[in-house]
């Protein structure tokens, strides 16, 4: 296992690429959920003025 | 044809009335090459090897510096929405526009180059060149800057956004000019590479001014 | 009349796609299966790539660099393909949902350029010695980048979001036909500036074992397109028809579910809302 983490020495290359591509990849999933979220909450507050007053 | 004509007598004239805007692009394409001495010190050797580069990022700055104001004023007092509802083609409005405007700005600049070329050091036996390629350069960085400028007329701010969308279609015309020099003061033909300058100019010529027109509808009908 | 009864089933998938009410819901059926889908692929490429190929003979392990450097920078390329598509739909049509496809896609297609720069340097520095090396495919992949931000920074910069989205549509187009263009003239520059140099990218003849890890991720990788390009498009939908009659349909079936509202209800509200 250790073997595999060290990569034949090139450890921090490999692992930076990977780490790397993988922060960008989580941020194009996530940033348009909060977007969505955010436009969500917009639109009930928008359409539900019956429910705020009950 | 003769509105054609007729369109840039007007935009000559105009542009005459308004001389001192046409040499602000000269000198800021001087200034531009005086900044590198400054920076790099003037040892003649190594002003001579950059001066190539040096003196194509100059016009390349200064045909994108001019480029914002082309067609801003029409758009905004509906000249060109009066173009677009007369049976005048608008492709005609902007062939005139940009051939105008090259004249104005670029013609200067190819009449001075070889005093700024001299002052760099640039080998004489590449003068030539030098303006053989501006002259098939400028007209086709003018044409494709009018794509960028067409779209971002219809903005009030955001200055920089031209800049920012037109440099990377610039790079072409920046690597065959830079190189065409380059290889001439190395005392080498630089047939090929004014060759491809010449097909760059002719597919801008053609092809930009359909974007160019496109782009003008669309900041005329928002 | 006629004309709607007799319509071909392509055509009339067409039009549904550029329905929000329609699409809306569509994509967010898609979506589990596509997320599913694309773990499916990258699992397998994963463990193939980073376990079981064997060392390359000259670059060592750092050759594992490739799977996600090639995957990404096809992508890069095979996003903006798909926007210059979308671009032509969008001119010639009038489709808005091809705009928001396109200001969808710009994201992931700069994010994946960016990946592929970034392990471009990551494993040009143990191959090369340098982190940046003016190689032809890395400097059109920076080119590509930058055209990549400015389609961005244009439909951002212009207000009506119609306009804007016509205005990124016709600098796409434009990007289209001029990135063949600089692409060659940088390669060109490349070989003039650098001599022949073999880049180290190049992998002329790939083993197997090798190979079958990156068609998976490459596969994985545009899965993963279409699955953040419609959860960007659904927000950009939402966002953008707040005030629109399917969102407010959405937000009173979603609220109606857990709170068991009457239908009397919702027609109360409509009748308000006039």
């Amino acid at each position: 296992m250790s073997e595999f983490l060290n990569m034949g020495g090139y450890a921090f290359y490999v692992w930076s690429a990977f780490g790397f591509s993988t922060l960008v990849m989580t941020i194009l999933l996530i940033q348009p959920l909060l977007q969505h979220a955010q436009a969500w909450r917009e639109a009930e507050a928008l359409h539900d003025h019956d429910g705020e007053r009950r | 044809m003769h509105s054609l004509f007729t369109l840039m007598q007007r935009d000559l004239r105009l542009a005459w009335r308004r001389r001192g805007e046409s040499y602000q692009n000269l000198l800021f394409f001087a200034m531009v090459v005086v900044l590198f001495p400054i920076a790099m010190g003037g040892s003649e050797a190594k002003l001579a090897q950059i001066a190539p580069g040096v003196l194509w990022i100059a016009a390349l700055l200064a045909a994108l510096m001019s480029m914002p104001v082309l067609f801003k004023d029409d758009l905004e007092d509906g000249t060109i929405e009066q173009w677009i509802l007369s049976r005048h083609s608008l492709i005609g409005f902007v062939w005139a526009r940009l051939l105008a405007h090259w004249l104005l700005t670029a013609v200067p600049l190819l009449l001075m180059a070889p005093f700024f070329a001299l002052a760099l050091h640039l080998p004489q036996a590449s003068l030539e060149t030098l303006l053989l390629s501006l002259l098939l350069g400028t007209p086709a960085l003018i044409f494709i800057g009018g794509i960028g400028s067409a779209l971002t007329s219809g903005l009030q701010k955001n200055s920089l956004l031209l800049p920012l969308l037109m440099l990377p279609f610039y790079l072409p015309i920046l690597i065959f000019g830079a190189s065409a020099v380059q290889v001439a003061a190395e005392g080498w033909s630089a047939a090929g590479q004014l060759y491809l300058l010449a097909a760059l100019l002719v597919l801008s010529l053609v092809l930009a001014p359909f974007a160019i027109a496109a782009a003008l509808r669309l900041g005329a009908t928002q | 009349m006629t004309e709607k009864r007799t319509m071909h089933p392509l055509l009339k998938w067409f039009y549904r796609l550029g329905a929000p009410a329609w699409f809306y819901p569509f994509a967010g059926k898609l979506l589990p299966w596509l997320g599913g889908l694309f773990l499916l692929l990258l699992v397998p490429g994963l463990y193939l790539g980073l376990w079981h190929a064997p060392a390359d003979y000259q670059q060592g392990d750092s050759f594992r660099i490739m799977y996600v450097h090639v995957p990404a920078a096809w992508l890069s390329m095979f996003v903006y393909f798909a926007m210059a598509v979308s671009a032509v739909i969008a001119l010639v049509w009038r489709v808005r949902m091809a705009e928001i496809m396109i200001i969808s896609s710009a994201p992931i297609g700069a994010g994946f350029a960016l990946i592929a720069l970034v392990s471009g340097a990551l494993w040009g520095k143990p191959m090369w010695g340098a982190w940046w090396v003016w190689d032809a495919r890395l400097t059109s992949e920076l080119i590509l980048l930058f055209i990549y931000l400015g389609i961005i920074a244009l439909y951002n910069a212009i207000d009506e979001r119609r306009s804007a989205g016509r205005a990124m549509s016709l600098l796409t187009l434009v990007g289209v036909v001029n990135l063949p263009i600089i692409h060659y003239s940088v390669v060109w520059w490349n070989t003039l500036h650098q001599g022949a140099t073999v880049s180290k990218f190049d992998t002329p003849s790939i083993h197997i074992d090798m190979l079958i890890p990156l068609l998976l991720m490459a596969a994985a990788f545009k899965v993963f397109y279409g699955w953040a390009m419609l959860l960007k498009m659904r927000a950009h939908l939402l966002e953008q028809d707040l005030h629109c009659g399917w969102v407010k349909e959405r937000i009173f079936n979603a609220q109606k579910m857990p709170r068991k509202n009457s239908t009397g209800r919702v027609a109360n509200q409509g009748h308000k809302h006039e």
